[in-house]
């Protein structure tokens, strides 16, 4: 089954690779008064990989996302990004937000051409503009660049979002929850045109997700978190199945099946007895590895 | 239930009510008792002065009159015949002047002293306190306050102006700069775009509508305003012109004043109104 390990050969090193790590966590904590959100998470996402962090509502994901985008700061520990420490947002790391966050008063066009522009700031209005379309066109939305955000719907303007996001060739792409609040049928298209969209740039990304087949499908390996407060990392699942994965075909994978009932198993019970102090033995700089999709073909 | 009333209809019940009340008012001035300072309360018109107390003249004039003088005055608004007798036009004109001068300078210091007051909430808290107190004062208490600094009437009626359309604009301003969606200051953060773009690109047009809606009251304040300024410091403006009408006991020119002044005060808000629709949004 090593062909499925090596379906997506840029993701090879990030398996076990930390010294690759493209972005490192190192220990970071999140406190408030009287509440510690989460503590003594580490975790790397290697370059070009897709890293997916899953776990239930509250527990901190949102908040390990702006520590990472550099929106909020960690209470303790630290992140490097290239082996530098990060200090506030920066546009290495472009941010997918859950409610696509487009500005109501610029049309599609000029919400993608702001990003560029801020990418470039030479670039005069006219080719920030050209590169706006180029972004656009790119997930479909040509014919609408001219419309206001609130004359598109759900799915058009996460599309805006993706294409902002893409459109300043971030070296992290950072996602929180982009698909929730859309149905289901848009979320598919829209999981496989971002997944398209990592493959041919080869982007590294780290996103969060409630959505068990869109972890399966998308991610390289996927952080299982348990339940705050006092979250920490419980497991990290690598991803076996072979890429190109597509959400039709991806029920029929070998290997799918125990993934995915891994990961059920891990939120309807396990995220909430393994909640609490960490068991003996538990190093939460490496938490256990598992690949439930190899052992089920092996055995 | 349908509530959409037809704007013909809507037009035609305002012109037959435009019709019956200036048909009353022709017909109750027409009547025999009606003109005359006869008709008249003998207190009233001593008060009124000498030209009512002349008798055989009419204080209050019918409609037909007033169009009539109406005409008069719109036939050469802008003529200049001494310090006293010039075009309504003019008079117009310098209130306007006035309350242009009074709330540029207003929107000049409201607006980026609104964005400073709405980004830091401790400039907030510490200057609230003054803008609660200072507030409601009426802008006229300030007027023998400028006279006295300033010196110069006109400036002084400026200067009211100023200060009675600063806090409309100001408090919105605020209100809209510290109401920007957190998202969208993190795109913006998450770009890098720097605190002059985020202020100008970002936070502006998401305020604008509030800010315009302050300028839109201080406005309409600001032309209230005027008129009462001007009566008081007298010299030029619609204001000085209606109080200078009054002496006359020029009634006919009272009731235009009120009737353009109207006017004007639609228009000013009208022309508000035409930027808040170009710079508003929806999600
Ligand atoms: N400013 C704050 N003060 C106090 N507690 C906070 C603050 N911000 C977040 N929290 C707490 O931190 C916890 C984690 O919040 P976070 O938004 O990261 O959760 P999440 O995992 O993203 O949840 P969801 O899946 O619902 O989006 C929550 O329990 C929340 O109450
Ligand atoms: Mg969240």
């Amino acid at each position: 089954m090593s062909a499925g390990l090596e379906g997506r050969p840029r993701s090879r090193n990030g398996h076990d690779g930390r010294e690759a790590g493209m972005i490192s966590v190192e220990g970071i904590a999140r406190r408030f008064p009287g509440l510690t959100v989460f503590e003594d998470v580490w975790f790397t996402v290697a370059r070009g990989e897709f890293v997916c962090l899953v776990g239930h509502s509250g527990c901190g994901k949102t908040t390990i996302l702006n520590i990472l985008a550099g929106l909020d700061g960690a209470s303790e520990g630290v992140v490097l990004m290239e082996g530098r420490e990060l200090s506030g947002p920066s546009l290495d790391r472009a941010v997918i937000f859950q409610g696509h966050a487009l500005m109501p008063w610029l049309s599609a066009l000029d919400n993608v051409a702001f990003a560029v522009g801020c990418r470039h700031p030479r670039l005069s209005r006219a080719e920030a503009r050209a590169r706006a379309k180029v972004a656009l066109e790119k997930v479909g939305l040509a014919a609408a660049a001219g419309r206001k955000p609130a004359q598109l719907s759900g799915g058009m303007k996460q599309r805006v979002g993706i294409a902002r996001a893409f459109a300043v060739e971030p070296k992290l792409l950072l996602m929180d929850e982009p698909f929730s609040a859309l149905d289901a049928l848009t979320r598919g298209a829209l999981q496989e045109e971002v997944s398209r969209l990592v493959t041919e740039a080869g982007q590294t990304a780290f996103m969060i997700t409630h959505d068990v087949d869109e972890a399966i499908l998308l991610a390289d390996r996927i952080l299982l978190m348990t339940n705050g407060p006092q979250a920490r990392i419980a497991e990290v699942i690598e991803n076996t199945l072979p890429r190109p994965r597509t959400r039709a075909g991806l029920h029929h994978m070998p290997g799918y099946h125990p993934l995915r009932d891994h990961i059920m198993d891990f939120l309807v019970t396990r995220s909430r007895t393994l909640a609490g102090p960490p068991p003996p033995g538990h190093d939460p700089r490496r938490p256990p590895v598992v690949r439930p999709a190899l052992e089920e073909t092996h055995a | 239930m349908a509530r959409d009333v037809s704007p013909w209809k809507a037009a035609l019940l305002s012109l037959a009510l435009l019709a019956l009340l200036l048909g009353a008012w022709e017909l109750a001035l027409s009547g025999p008792a009606g003109p005359g300072g006869a008709a008249m309360d003998p207190e009233y018109a001593a008060l009124l002065g000498q030209a009512a107390q002349a008798g055989g003249q009419t204080a209050m004039p019918a409609p037909s009159a007033i169009l009539a003088r109406l005409v008069e005055l719109l036939a050469d608004p802008f003529h200049r015949r001494g310090t006293n007798d010039q075009g309504i036009g003019i008079q117009i004109a310098y209130s306007l002047w006035r309350v242009a001068a009074g709330f540029g300078l207003a929107m000049v210091v409201a607006i980026p002293l609104g964005f400073l007051i709405g980004m830091s909430p401790l400039l907030n808290a510490a200057l609230n306190p003054f803008i609660q107190v200072l507030r409601p004062v009426s802008p006229l208490a300030w007027m023998p306050l400028a006279l006295y600094t300033i010196k110069d009437s006109s400036i002084s009626s400026v200067f009211v102006i100023f200060i009675c359309s600063v806090w409309p604009m100001l408090l919105n301003t605020a209100f809209g700069v510290a109401s920007v969606r957190r998202e969208w200051l993190n795109v913006a953060a998450t770009l890098e775009a720097g605190s002059w773009k985020t202020a100008m690109r970002v936070i502006l047009p998401a305020a604008a509508p509030t800010i315009l809606t302050g300028m839109r009251i201080s406005i309409g304040i600001a032309w209230l305003v005027i008129v009462a300024a001007e009566m008081l410091v007298g010299g030029t403006g619609i204001g000085y012109w209606v109080w200078n009408q009054w002496n006359n006991l020029s009634i006919a020119d009272i009731v235009i004043a009120i009737l353009l002044i109207g006017v004007v005060g639609l228009l000013l808000d009208r022309l508000l109104g035409w930027v808040a629709g170009r710079v508003a949004w929806q999600e």
